[in-house]
């Protein structure tokens, strides 16, 4: 055990570091000159030198990469070349928010989800099933975007139960969270309801009946804690999709996490917020699924890990 | 068409002491009460040397103040931390006299030794100010850009409330950079106690002071008790919420849980708010010191030859590109926006006829057309506007391929000269002071045609510039020679046709009910979206 963590740590930082590398490259290829947009348009040609002498762009592309790296090692991220304010800082700011964002979006999936994905197993064949699996279907094809404006529109404008936008209180997270969790709902129902297929199909399962045990205990106690096992390992994966997630459903609610900061950093090429958040949520995608990876055979003791 | 112009009281080369300040407080004023102001991205910083973009400049304007400022919702000068001023024979030394016993927010008072310490500030390399260059005509500018000196030799403290501003040369433009947010008066203590992030821990003079600033979330600025100004401001607090979408924030205002949206009316949402007549009498209407135009690069082929680029501008329907944008603009037929003294009134420019611009190709040779690239920045409405320009260009036989990338991209390919055309949305020019010289120097003059450049045609004609520096050599910024020479510039520029005019756009500020306050407020020429200063709440 010890011996995999290690390994698995190691491949982890081997992970980053080539992350790091890729889009910092990418970053430098791009065809938009840092100083010229801190210059400004007034600027003479002599401000321009030495804004670029100051923050080291006139050095040759490894050495940037290289006092990035070991920078960031050290737990500098550099600072934001427009907001003039150090990435970590405003990292460190919002991180709070989208993690509490997260949360909600994994409760909120795994609470709509696995109950409908209960339901459509137990009616499996029937219409109710059916119906409930069409819902799932449109649930993991509608953009957020969309549907993030129309529960803005229906429950926050219409209907006034929760605030438009905004950040603070429990009512404030519950529509963001929603939008977020809805796409995982939709898979986490289908996925329940074929594990939930699976397992009603067991031989355990008959064996309880015979017993004369009532539907519901069956359910409850025999069915529900096997079939949820295997999903259980997914949550580690859905943080890596939920950081696409957040970026979006962060500017429909101006919910201020760093989603949103990751959002305006690319619209004004801000680099260093970018390289800082890319950074962030690699790290929590490949930490998500060692998590995953770890959990699994806890909950499952027929995979062993090597 | 109005235009407007700079009182000529005040530029008389004499002192002015007590000087009618040009502005009559509105008598229906309500003292008290809060807005809330919502914008979609993250304030930047409210450093004043540091500060560029159209979100801070006017919270920075309500934070700091200059020695020369501007009259409430109008492009006249008047003067701000300085009482008064005197300008030499020459026009190179300005003496100007500080109001006495102005407070800075942290209770010190502002002397002289804080006006050369600013100065020597925004200047310095170090300083990364996007603004340093406004004052290379003070002199030994060139020596602290260049890092040779630590502070401008050109300016000089008398006594404690007496600086005295010498120039390399005359420079028409002076007051109006002394009004620049950038030549905002910043005390010493302050910015060495928070160092690169003063622009977090703003301290000045103005009529507000930061009380919080959560990242990501909002900005609350409390009324400066101690202001200078008698009576205003009028509001005790303005709260900036920051990473509201535009649609988010017309919601919230409708619910009446927003003052004023930032970003504006969201183009989707235009229409919907003015035809309906509730909402429509709430928004202000105004013009901007903003024009839209395609730059021609005079060093392209075939774009070198003037019948082509008076061909493209004698093809492209202003008309129908306004309406794209629902009707915010008025065609535009010059460099100069409207509102900007030097506008040239009754010049027509090139009207719209396609069968003279294909004559026009003919006569350069090009009577079967070429195909040439036309870069634009990537956001709505802008890629639709360059739709609209390809097909009035494929009228006459001019093939356009469309560039649509990010604005930073857009900006490189012009200042490397590497685009043929441009269109300028996004990254428009809009006036940094209401003053002519400010559409020439960097976007249409030889300064600006170099390698990085804003000048994207660089285009570069030595008469004209000559002509240019003439104009700023005088004292006087509105003596109507003065105007009457930069008119007469931007009508050679046009000659050369080194730009398609498009359009000027016009503001749409959008307010909540209870705003109230004089509607030149809400369109004030340097104050986007409004004066925070002289708006107040009726109830």
């Amino acid at each position: 055990m010890a011996g995999y963590l290690f390994r698995r740590l190691f491949q982890s930082a081997l992970i980053l570091l080539g992350v790091s590398f890729i889009t910092f490259v990418l970053l430098y290829v791009l065809p938009a000159d840092p100083v010229r947009q801190i210059a400004g348009r007034s600027a003479t040609a002599q401000t321009v030198e030495n804004i670029r002498q100051q923050l080291g762009l006139d050095q040759p592309f490894l050495v940037q990469y290289w006092r990035y790296v070991s920078g960031l090692v050290q737990g500098d991220m550099g600072r934001s070349y427009l907001q003039k304010t150090e990435v970590s800082t405003l990292i460190a700011a919002r991180l709070p928010a989208s993690l509490l964002l997260m949360a909600g979006g994994i409760a909120c999936e795994l609470v709509i989800g696995l109950t409908l994905g209960v339901i459509a197993a137990v009616f499996r064949g029937r219409p109710l099933d059916q119906g409930l699996m069409v819902t799932s279907f449109v649930a993991v094809s509608a953009p957020q975007f969309v549907v993030g404006l129309l529960l803005l529109y229906v429950f926050a404008v219409q209907l006034g139960w929760f605030p438009i936008g905004g950040y603070g209180t429990a009512a404030h997270l519950v529509l963001p969270a929603v939008t977020l969790g809805i796409m995982g709902s939709g898979w986490y129902s289908r996925m329940m309801r074929s594990s939930m297929v699976e397992v009603l199909r067991q031989d355990y399962i008959r064996t309880a009946r015979a017993k004369g045990l009532t539907r519901a205990r069956i359910l409850l106690h025999h069915a529900l804690p096997n079939a949820i096992l295997p999903i259980i390992a997914m949550i580690g994966i859905d943080i890596g999709i939920f950081m696409g997630g957040i970026v979006v459903v962060e500017s429909v609610f101006g919910w201020p996490g760093i989603g949103q900061l990751a959002w305006q950093a690319i619209q004004r090429v801000d680099i260093p917020i970018i390289m800082g958040v890319t950074m962030v949520s690699a790290t929590a995608i490949v930490l998500g699924n060692l998590l995953a990876d770890l959990v699994t055979p806890m909950i499952d003791p027929r995979i062993k890990l090597r | 068409m109005k235009k407007l112009l700079l009182s000529t009281a005040m530029l008389a080369v004499s002192a002015l002491p007590g000087f009618a300040q040009g502005y009559t407080p509105d008598p229906n004023a309500k003292t008290g009460g809060a807005i809330t102001i919502t914008y979609k991205d993250d304030v930047a910083t409210l450093d004043p040397a540091i500060g560029y973009d159209w979100q801070n400049w006017s919270m920075i304007k309500s934070l700091f103040d200059g020695l020369m400022d501007y009259v409430p919702g109008t492009t006249e000068l008047r003067p701000g931390l300085a009482e008064s001023y005197e300008i030499s024979e020459d026009g190179t030394v300005f003496t100007f006299t500080l109001r006495a016993g102005v407070k800075f927010h942290n209770g010190r008072e502002m002397t002289a030794e804080d006006v050369k310490y600013s100065l020597d500030r925004v200047t310095t390399p170090e300083t990364q100010s996007p603004g340093a260059g406004f004052f290379a005509s003070i002199a030994g500018f060139d020596a602290i850009s260049a890092g040779e000196a630590d502070t401008l030799s050109g300016v000089e403290v008398i006594d404690p409330l007496t600086v005295k501003i010498s120039l390399s040369r005359p420079d028409a433009t002076f007051l109006h950079v002394m009004a620049l947010n950038f030549a905002s008066i910043v005390p010493k203590e302050a910015v060495d106690e928070h160092g690169t992030d003063f622009g977090k821990h703003p301290v000045g003079t103005g009529a507000f002071k930061l009380d919080e600033w959560t990242i990501g979330q909002r900005l609350v600025f409390a009324k400066n008790e101690d202001f200078w100004r008698e009576g205003v401001p009028y509001l005790d607090a303005l709260t900036f919420e920051v990473g509201q979408e535009p649609i988010v924030a017309l919601l919230r205002l409708q619910q009446g849980e927003v003052d004023v949206p930032g970003d504006g009316i969201p183009p989707a949402k235009f229409q919907e708010v003015m035809g309906d007549p509730a909402q429509a009498a709430r928004v202000v209407e105004g013009g901007q010191l903003h024009t839209g135009y395609i730059t021609l690069n005079v060093g392209i082929e075939p774009l070198d030859q003037l019948p082509v680029r008076e061909a493209i501008n004698m093809a492209i329907n202003k008309t129908r590109i306004t309406q794209i944008i629902n009707g915010r603009a008025v065609p535009a037929t010059q460099p100069l926006p409207p509102s900007m003294p030097g506008y040239t009134e009754g010049y027509e420019g090139f009207s719209f006829d396609i069968e003279a611009a294909k004559a026009k190709l003919a006569e350069a040779g090009l009577a079967d057309g070429f195909t040439t690239e036309l870069y634009v920045m990537n956001t709505d409405p802008n890629p639709r506007i360059a739709q609209a320009i390809q097909q009035d260009l494929k009228a006459i036989g001019v093939d356009v391929e469309i560039r649509s990338l990010a604005q930073a991209n857009v900006i490189e390919a012009g200042g490397a000269g590497a685009a043929p055309m441009i269109w300028s949305g996004g990254m428009a020019w809009i006036a940094d002071f209401p003053d002519p010289s400010n559409f020439y120097g960097p976007i249409l003059g030889c300064a600006g045609a170099g390698e990085g450049g804003w000048n994207w045609s660089k285009f570069c004609d030595e008469n004209i510039d000559a002509m240019a520096i003439e104009a700023d050599s005088m004292t006087d910024p509105s003596a109507p020679e003065r105007l009457e020479m930069w008119s007469e510039t931007y009508m050679k520029v046009m000659e050369q046709a080194p730009w398609v005019p498009v359009f000027n756009e016009q503001r749409y500020t959008m307010k909540s009910e209870r705003m109230g306050g004089d509607d030149a407020l809400y369109v004030d020429p340097v104050s986007i979206p409004v004066n925070y200063d002289y708006v107040y709440v009726t109830e």
